[in-house]
């Protein structure tokens, strides 16, 4: 690493990105090896010694205490204290010192808000300040794009610019290569827990995406025109609460019909998730009707929507879609496990379910040392994986998938999306819920463009990107307000499809 | 910088009428008519007396037991009302306050005025140093709670602490002849359990829940057996401690009503309440404190950003058991010889006023006061002759436990990490 420069680690999901920033950190201990700072070997036996070195680290998963205030987060570990030995926080020198920060590098934050209120732009910003008022050199960021927006996104990457001239180096971890390319000066592509290759941002998306996978892959999702027939779902006037009592979804009407993919694209927390839940029978419908092929399945039992012939990926594999502590093996069959070949009476039939497993495992090319394995040690790609083979094995009407790419890596998004093709083309109706905008574009025949609990357009996939953007802002063609203009869409977004 | 444009989704919270606050007016106002109603009807036209002395002579308030069961009763009714019609927020705790403490005064106002004659008087004096000394096993044993669920590790083995501390306490008390090592030995009694929940909870990640009531056992089979084959078997040997006296305060102690209530008290009142308010300060003001809790709430950032999460927790755990063993002492260094299982339950009331006081040092006093209160308040009725059963009086503390953790004193929220066992990587 050279002072000032933007180092990118480019990777697929589990090839070992995130572990050697651990070790780098201090929170792992190297089996062999060493670090050098500046010529001289490293020893690091904790995070203590990294900062001392110079290191800081943002987390994929922020490392900041909900409850605390910013200051509080920003402190904590190096605290600034008076009294003596009691040890009392200058509270008043925490928060001059966030300010200074946040004043230098144009990372504004109020250091009084509690972080549980703050949006997660602005908790990582958090995060990037916490490094800094511990006056580091080098930066590491752990997948830092993976839960922003495209708009914050962009402002992410102007801070990261920022820093860079004020003489930090940044290690920029990720797989998205759009943002390799917008930002890096240099990339070091990592495959299996071995540098496979050094590029330049010049290089192209698809030698990048080759590099990372080991193969060249494709970008887009190829597919043959739509044949779309009667329609299968059928949503009207849907009106769904969120946990917290709040109106998310105001009045929903949508159809998806049979051999066709419908997009549902918007900025997270419009109302998707709710729709869905409320779909699946996992949320009160307050209002308004499901109709699957012809039934009302509203305030069914989410068991009886499943086995009507939905098929259901979560948005959230580790919370709703898995038992991570379950065998790979038992994850496949957690729909059907009570149904013959698998369960009989009281009893599972453990042959049928090994034997399904392995056939299961084949083809959807789930990487795992065995069907026994605990899912939870999988990489995020291979977990996915494995919800979209238990889904897909049965007979479906309806397929649904929100997120289905989520923190998933290149190799694995080919797949998954021509599975979705697949089962597109045999005639399910599918609905892709998706926050990657290019992935609702490269998969959807028809996108619906949902903003504040309502579907506010549905349009063509070959809508320009921008008209979709301003939807997704609320902005409809008929409304022209100035006030809400949106930012542009960041440049991280358009190697995901 | 421009702010980030994310458009904010879904403004309309549609919360309706009844709100939190609006049910609790209601109910407020609910038993605030029916204390006018009820306590007016069955209070006498005879003086209620409160003195401010622990006799029926001196300074005292005076009220007619059926104007004063009536008043209070509108009063309660009134604050019910302004709930229901609507205060502001930071007026909420005021108003409720208000309202409960007059339909208590209400219920005085009956129960005093229909004692018989001699004994229609309340003593405040004797009320309020009743209410802290019943109270001051919870304050200790709260205050143990706070210590070890901040900082991540549920205790449920605050019975044991207690009963731990009151038996080395009674123990090497007696065989010594010193208060003071039986304080100590006290204090090493309650660690020694807290270390073994330490080891098990932190290091062996055996679940928190399970091995508190385990040592809660343990320390009433260890204490029970040795309480039979030694302390019974030769009492004036090992179950003789002396006591400390009561030491009083120059000045505060001539403060009337608090004076002669408080500041004429033993040493564990004192330590007691001290003890709140360092640990109150301790834990919201310094170093120490702010990384207490960040590893209870999150302790995988404490970890990154260099708090040794582990060593913090048996060092909080431990000091935990030192607290709840004085509050042990209390007991037997102060007014009871020892006897099997005398803490009898004190423990979990003291988890209870733990969770009632919201795991915080203040609270926890406020809610242990309570507690106290109801328990001195059933001893009065009882000793003035009154018609309800003390042991229903008894009960009504518990019922408002239940009430207060189902939500009216606002959503409780425990620790995030606490009961997690914390393991690196």
């Amino acid at each position: 690493m050279e002072p000032g420069e933007i180092h990118a680690l480019l990777g697929e999901n589990g090839a070992g990105k995130s572990t050697l920033m651990n070790v780098l950190y201090g929170l792992y201990q190297p089996d062999e090896g060493e670090i050098l700072v500046d010529g001289k070997p490293l020893k690091l036996k904790g995070p203590s010694d990294a900062i001392a070195a110079g290191i800081g680290m943002v987390h994929q998963h922020f490392m900041l205490v909900p409850v605390f205030t910013v200051a509080e987060n920003v402190m904590l570990g190096a605290e600034q204290v008076k009294g003596g030995i009691a040890g009392f926080l200058d509270r008043r020198r925490a928060r001059r010192e966030v300010a200074e920060v946040s004043e230098r590098y144009n990372l504004r934050v109020d250091p009084d808000a509690v972080i549980e209120d703050l949006p997660v732009g602005i908790q990582q910003r958090v995060e990037i300040v916490k490094a800094l008022t511990r006056d580091v050199d080098l930066l590491i960021l752990d997948e830092p794009t993976a839960v922003l927006t495209p708009q914050e996104t962009e402002e992410l990457l102007t801070v990261m610019r920022s820093l860079k001239a004020g003489g930090k180096s940044i290690v920029f971890i990720t797989h998205k290569l759009g943002e390799v390319k917008a930002i890096a000066d240099r990339i070091t592509v990592i495959r299996r827990g071995k540098t496979v290759g050094t590029a330049s941002p010049t290089a192209s998306r698809d030698e990048l995406a080759a590099l990372m996978v080991g193969r060249s892959v494709r970008l887009t999702v190829e597919k043959q025109p739509a044949n779309p027939g009667r329609p299968i779902l059928e949503v009207a006037g849907l009106v769904v609460d969120d946990d917290r009592q709040i109106r998310a979804v105001d009045g929903v009407d949508l159809t998806v019909h049979a051999g066709e993919v419908l997009g549902v694209a918007g900025v997270q927390g419009n109302g998707q998730t709710e729709l869905i839940e409320a779909i699946m029978g996992l949320r009160p419908v307050l209002a308004g009707t499901v109709t699957l092929d012809g039934e009302a399945v509203h305030g069914w039992p989410t068991k009886k929507v499943l086995r009507a012939g939905v098929g259901y990926v979560p948005e959230d594999r580790s919370v709703d879609g898995l038992v991570k502590e379950f065998s790979v093996a038992e994850n496949l069959v957690l729909d059907i496990y009570d149904r013959p070949p698998f369960g009989k009476g009281l009893s599972l039939k453990p042959d049928a379910i090994a034997k399904s497993a392995k056939e299961r495992i084949e083809q959807f090319d789930v990487r795992t040392p065995s069907a026994d394995a605990a899912v939870g040690t999988l990489s995020g790609g291979n977990q996915q994986k494995v919800i979209v083979a238990r889904e897909l094995s049965r007979p479906l009407k309806l397929f649904i998938a929100a997120q289905p790419t989520r923190g998933v890596d290149v190799g694995s998004i080919e797949f998954i999306h021509s599975r979705v093709i697949r089962e597109r083309d045999i005639g399910t109706a599918v609905m892709v819920v998706s926050s990657e905008l290019d992935e609702v574009i490269g998969l959807a025949d028809r996108i619906a463009v949902m903003y504040r609990g309502r579907i506010i357009g549905i349009v063509g996939p070959d809508t320009p990107r921008e008209e979709i953007g301003l939807l997704m802002a609320g902005i409809t063609p008929e409304t022209t307000d100035a006030a809400a203009a949106p930012a542009p869409e960041g440049p991280g977004n358009e190697d995901e499809a | 910088m421009s702010t980030i444009a994310v458009p904010d989704v879904a403004v309309t919270v549609d919360v309706g009428f009844w709100t939190r606050n609006r049910k609790a007016g209601a109910v407020l106002l609910a038993l605030g008519v029916l204390a006018a109603v009820l306590f007016g009807a069955l209070a006498t036209g005879q003086q209620a007396r409160f003195t401010l002395s622990e006799t029926e002579g001196g300074a005292a308030l005076e009220i007619t037991g059926t104007f004063g069961a009536i008043l209070f009763g509108l009063v309660a009714a009134a604050a019910g009302g302004a709930l229901l019609a609507g205060v502001p927020k930071r007026w909420f705790t005021l108003v409720l306050g208000v309202g409960l403490v007059a339909f208590v005064l209400s219920f005085l106002c009956w129960q005093v005025s229909a004692a018989p004659e001699g004994r229609n008087f309340m003593p405040l004096v004797n009320i309020v140093r009743g209410t802290f000394i019943l109270a001051l096993p919870l304050i200790f044993g709260a205050l143990s709670g706070v210590l070890c669920e901040r900082t991540g590790v549920v205790n449920v083995a605050i019975e044991g602490q207690l009963l731990m501390g009151a038996f080395s306490g009674a123990l090497f008390g007696s065989i010594y002849q010193n208060v003071w090592v039986g304080l100590l030995a006290a204090a090493v009694g309650g660690a020694l359990i807290s270390l073994l929940l330490a080891v098990f909870a932190i290091r062996y990640l055996v679940d928190q829940v399970i091995m508190g009531t385990v040592l809660n056992l343990f320390a009433v089979g260890v204490t029970g057996f040795l309480y039979e084959r030694l302390m019974q078997i030769n009492a004036e040997k090992y179950n003789t401690a002396p006591r400390f006296g009561n030491w009083e305060i120059p000045l505060l102690k001539d403060i009337p009503l608090i004076g002669p209530a408080l500041f004429r008290g033993n040493i564990f009142l004192y330590l007691g309440l001290l003890l709140v308010l360092v640990i109150h300060l301790a834990l919201f003001r310094t170093r120490w404190g702010l990384r207490t809790r960040s590893v209870g709430e999150h302790p995988t950032a404490a970890d990154t950003l260099g708090v040794r999460v582990l060593r913090l927790r048996y060092r909080n755990v431990i000091m935990a058991g030192l607290v709840a063993g004085v509050g042990g002492a209390s007991y037997t260094l102060a007014f009871y010889s020892f006897t099997k299982n005398m803490i009898g339950g004190k423990g979990f009331i003291a988890l209870a006023a733990l969770i009632f006081g919201r795991w915080s040092p203040t609270g926890a006093l406020l809610a242990a006061l309570f507690f106290g209160f109801a328990d001195q308040l059933a001893t009065y009725l009882g000793a003035i002759g009154s018609s309800i059963p003390s042991q229903f009086l008894a009960m009504l503390p518990y019922l408002a436990t239940i009430l207060a953790v189902a939500g009216l004193v606002g959503r409780v929220r425990a620790p995030a990490a606490d009961g997690k066992p914390y393991i690196k990587g």
